[in-house]
């Protein structure tokens, strides 16, 4: 065996990665908390892919969910409060060759850092977003979330919430250079694994709303879904998801739509019972900020000095060669 | 405006018409020049051409753009005056001066506000648009009448010239080419080089066609030839061509060239006076050398996205004004935490809130060095001269990659638009931010792994293998792991803290400008530089013993500063920020709020040092500080 060969053995067996190397600490989150099944198809994704941990990125704000990086064994961004998006992106445009997943949640994206979250939508970058959606503010104890229903009571809101839920399909939807938006339930891991996994698979901004039991604050809420699998409306397309032979059993509630049918995904965008999961909207054909900003450039040395000689030139006086400045008439 | 009645020339016309060919020409060692006029009528760029030619003949110069807030405030208003003073010498200028010895305004309003804020010389020469004798408007004849007859009845030299008049013999719309015409009046006034005033006008319309070019280079005849027939005085202010290349630029542009000879690659960025135009130039010319300027929707995403770009690669930057500091803070702290490096540049304008967004004003000091929530040290370093803007910027990325810290770079609103040439930067590789490391990361090493002297850590950038760390604005650990112990708390205090001492080690003492001893130690940083070392020239040619220093680390501070101090009488802070009268009725030494500079060097060196500032949104002059020290020296 030549040593090219050896070597090449041995990168095989090193790119090869098993679960346990995208598993970093234990996770913290309450049992039966929809986190727990994100993360497990995140490290699925990982492992399948086999997304080299070091060039793998989880970006996060805060919340339950932002929690998730600590428990990935790749590199981790844990920020602040509603800023996952802008962080996310300052990365990718430093790092086009990163694989940048973002965690957050509905508080994170849909409250504190709504602005980014539309400007995020619009520029079209390669990542995936995961909104881990719990309709509920977990780590604070309970308050109103913009996605809380109307007329549920949380420390905040006593006598109920005021307000109809904000229906963050809908917004995506609505946004200019929306190119992926699908949503999943965290009780469907098989199906949540596939919708990331297609997420991970298209290259632009992949926006994946999971609605998520919150078993400490909201344990009962999704309990008719649960036991109905008739309340869940399956999106299956040939270009979208399809359903394994024994999930399509269980869930008898299917649809074909196909992602490129903007109008039809935000009509099915503004179903809330039974629970539509699926692609919604795909659309390859927006290109990414990323890509229109960079020129692909070497940076030498030579190249910078080139640029900043040519533009000190233009504002550069030069002195005179033996004369002095006449003095006029 | 077709109507020919109109057009008649006023019946007093030049004053004193009677100039003839051979005025004699006083030479001036320097001199103030203001060009006011509406927004849109160009005297900016009738001020900023003027400049650059004097630059060009080797003279010393200095601008101060005169700006209106709004874009297009009313004509004829006295807050709409737009304008440009220019100051002239035959040496080096750093600051824009006194008060003016010529003014021209394209109408008597704008005039006003310069006039009533004492920005006039009394005698000052005024060339007045005389346009306004004539108007079909009663009301603005009346107007303008009555202020040339109270301006003359000052004192001041007015002169009415028929710039409407004479520009329509070349262009059909002289509002738009007066300001050409009125650079070859001046031209001709401080015998300035015809052909570089020809060659100017390339320049500044080289973007347009031709015609363009044609046309205001004949304004600039008839100006020239105008001023050469009618008017009775002429100036020169010798000057020795430079013997090495200088460049001519304000301080924006400087910070801009700076980010780009710094070697960063991302400059995220959102708009806000009067830092925009810092974004405007480098979006122009970053991608020239391979970066890019990102316009984030809002100033806490330009900072996040900052850090994002820092972390995964080299150090960028993030640029701003006030308001937008204040936004950013939240962020600023998670790059303290984390230990991400990054420049942040607040080019400062008047405060608190939105303030007065055009004007200059040194009142971020504090939370620069103090702001977001907790113990967030980072460095602060101030711009005090258009050169030190491009080389600051440089300084600031290198501090922030060796310390993994987040430099604030302190401009302001008058180093932003003023200009003054320097020595044209010879390029150095040593600028540049090197490649980030990809390596593979030892077996054992941890993100943080704080050196117990200097708390430097060797920072982990995405990519390299076995360096995988979640990156926490949470307490943490060497591991970068989440902790809440009241030791690893007090651990990762201690070693950002110590980051500031490190760097502080490696300051040089700042030089005294004048004795290293006397009765009087003047302390500044920023803009002011300019005006208060002028100031403590002429105090010392009065024979009084005032000497000053000058701060461009306000955080960590130079060592040796207090025995500096200690060889003088008495010490005093000059700043553009606020603090309280002692005269004032209730202010006495227990509640007096003291200046940020002074507040900070008193505790840092307990000398009863005092303060005397002025924010008046406009740059401080030499003469007022001089006046200043000469009642502080009477106490």
């Amino acid at each position: 065996m030549t040593l090219e060969a050896t070597h090449c053995l041995l990168r095989m067996y090193d790119d090869h990665h098993n679960l346990e190397d995208y598993q970093g600490g234990v996770p913290r989150w309450c049992t039966g908390c929809g986190d727990n099944a994100i993360l497990t198809a995140m490290q699925r994704l990982c492992r399948d892919n086999d997304l080299r941990p070091e060039k793998t990125v989880f970006v996060s704000g805060i919340g339950c969910s932002s929690r998730l990086p600590h428990y990935m064994r790749t590199y981790g961004f844990h920020g602040i409060h509603g800023r996952a998006l802008p962080v996310a992106e300052g990365i990718k445009m430093a790092r086009p060759d990163l694989n940048v997943f973002i965690s957050t949640g509905d508080g994170d994206c849909c409250s504190i850092g709504a602005a980014h979250w539309i400007h995020g939508v619009r520029y079209n970058m390669n990542m995936t977003m995961v909104l881990h959606d719990n309709h509920v503010y977990g780590l604070t104890k309970k308050q109103a979330s913009p996605t809380s229903p109307r007329g549920l009571k949380s420390n905040t809101t006593p006598r109920g919430s005021y307000l109809e839920a904000l229906n963050p399909l809908s917004v995506t939807l609505g946004i200019q250079n929306v190119s992926f938006v699908a949503q999943a339930v965290d009780w469907i891991p098989e199906v949540l694994y596939d919708i990331l996994t297609a997420a991970y698979k298209h290259r632009g901004f992949s926006f994946v709303r999971v609605i998520q039991r919150c078993p400490e604050f909201l344990p009962k809420m999704f309990d008719p879904w649960l036991q109905n699998p008739q309340k869940t409306l399956v999106l299956t397309h040939e270009r979208g998801l399809r359903l394994s032979p024994a999930m399509a059993k269980v869930y008898k509630n299917q649809q074909e739509h196909d992602p490129l049918d903007m109008d039809r995904a935000r009509q099915i965008a503004s179903i809330d019972d039974p629970i539509p999961v699926g692609i919604l909207y795909q659309n390859p054909e927006v290109p990414c900020y990323e890509d229109l900003r960079h020129s692909g450039q070497l940076r030498t040395a030579d190249y910078v000095r080139a640029g900043l000689e040519a533009e000190f030139d233009k504002f550069t006086v030069w002195p005179a060669e033996g004369e002095q400045s006449k003095p006029a008439a | 405006m077709s109507d020919t009645n109109i057009l008649e020339p006023p019946t007093r016309t030049t004053k004193p018409p009677r100039a003839k060919r051979d005025v004699p020409t006083v030479k001036r060692n320097e001199t103030i020049i203001e060009i006011l006029s509406d927004s849109g009528e160009g005297a900016q760029r009738c001020g900023q051409s003027l400049a650059s030619i004097a630059a060009k003949m080797g003279n010393g110069v200095w601008t101060v753009e005169i700006i209106p807030a709004e874009i297009q405030p009313p004509a004829r208003s006295v807050a709409g005056a737009s304008g440009n003073r220019v100051r002239i010498g035959s040496g080096p200028i750093s600051n824009g001066g006194d008060e003016a010895d010529l003014v021209v305004a394209f109408n008597e309003q704008v005039l006003l506000g310069r006039v009533r804020a004492s920005e006039l010389k009394p005698g000052c020469i005024i060339l007045l648009e005389s346009m306004w004798r004539s108007d079909r408007n009663p009301g603005v004849v009346a107007s303008y009448t009555a202020t040339y007859d109270q301006l003359v009845a000052a004192g001041y030299r007015v002169y009415e010239i028929p710039m409407e008049q004479e520009c329509r013999k070349l262009v059909s719309d002289p509002r738009r080419g007066k300001n050409m015409f009125v650079l070859g009046v001046l031209c001709r006034i401080y015998s300035l080089d015809h052909d570089l005033a020809r060659e100017q006008i390339a320049i500044t319309f080289g973007k347009k066609d031709q015609k363009v070019i044609a046309t205001n280079t004949d304004l600039l005849e008839a100006g020239w030839n105008w001023a050469d027939a009618n008017l009775d005085f002429r100036y020169s202010i010798p000057a020795a061509r430079a013997t090495q290349p200088q460049l001519v630029i304000n301080g924006n542009t400087a910070l801009a060239l700076g980010v780009l000879a710094s070697g960063m690659d991302i400059c995220a960025m959102y708009p806000i006076t009067p830092a925009t135009s810092v974004s405007h130039y480098l979006s122009d010319v970053f991608e020239r050398v391979g970066g890019l300027v990102h316009q984030a929707e809002d100033e806490i995403a330009a900072c996040a996205f900052a850090i994002g770009a820092s972390y995964a690669g080299k150090c960028s930057v993030t640029v701003t004004s006030g308001p937008g500091y204040s936004l950013k803070q939240e962020a600023i702290g998670l790059a303290v935490m984390c230990e991400i490096p990054m420049v942040v540049i607040n080019v400062q304008r008047g405060g608190p809130s939105t303030g007065q967004p055009t004007k200059g004003e040194q009142g971020d000091l504090l939370t620069a060095i103090y702001g977001s929530h907790g113990d967030a040290p980072k460095v602060v370093i101030a711009t005090s001269s258009i050169e030190d803007c491009f080389y600051a910027v440089i300084t600031a990325r290198k501090i922030a990659e060796m310390f993994n810290m987040v430099v604030v770079v302190l401009s302001d609103a008058n180093l932003a638009t003023g200009q003054q040439p320097f020595q044209r930067p010879q390029f150095s590789e040593s600028w540049l931010a090197p490649p980030f490391d990809q390596s593979d990361i030892a077996a054992g090493s941890k993100p943080y792994d704080w050196d117990p002297v200097t708390g430097l850590a060797r920072r982990f950038v995405p990519g390299q293998p076995h360096g995988m760390h979640t990156l926490t604005g949470l307490a943490h650990d060497r591991d970068s792991h989440v902790a809440y112990d009241p030791e690893i708390n007090e651990e990762g205090l201690r070693h950002r803290s110590l980051k500031l001492a490190a760097l502080q080690k490696t300051l040089r003492p700042p030089n005294v400008f004048g004795e290293d001893s006397g009765e009087l130690l003047i302390v500044g940083w920023g803009s002011t530089k300019g005006a208060i070392e002028e100031a403590v020239e002429r105090l010392r040619a009065e024979g009084l013993k005032v000497s000053s220093m000058h701060l461009q680390f306000l955080q960590p501070m130079a060592p040796g500063m207090k025995e500096i101090m200690q060889r003088f009488d008495k010490v005093m802070t000059v700043e553009s920020n606020w603090s309280d009268d002692p005269n004032d009725a209730i202010i006495d030494e227990e509640n007096r709020r003291y200046s940020a500079l002074a507040m900070m060097l008193r505790a840092r060196t307990l000398i009863d040092i005092d303060c005397w500032t002025e924010v008046r949104g406009r740059p401080i002059k030499p003469g007022t500080v001089a006046a200043a020290v000469r009642a502080k020296l009477k106490q």
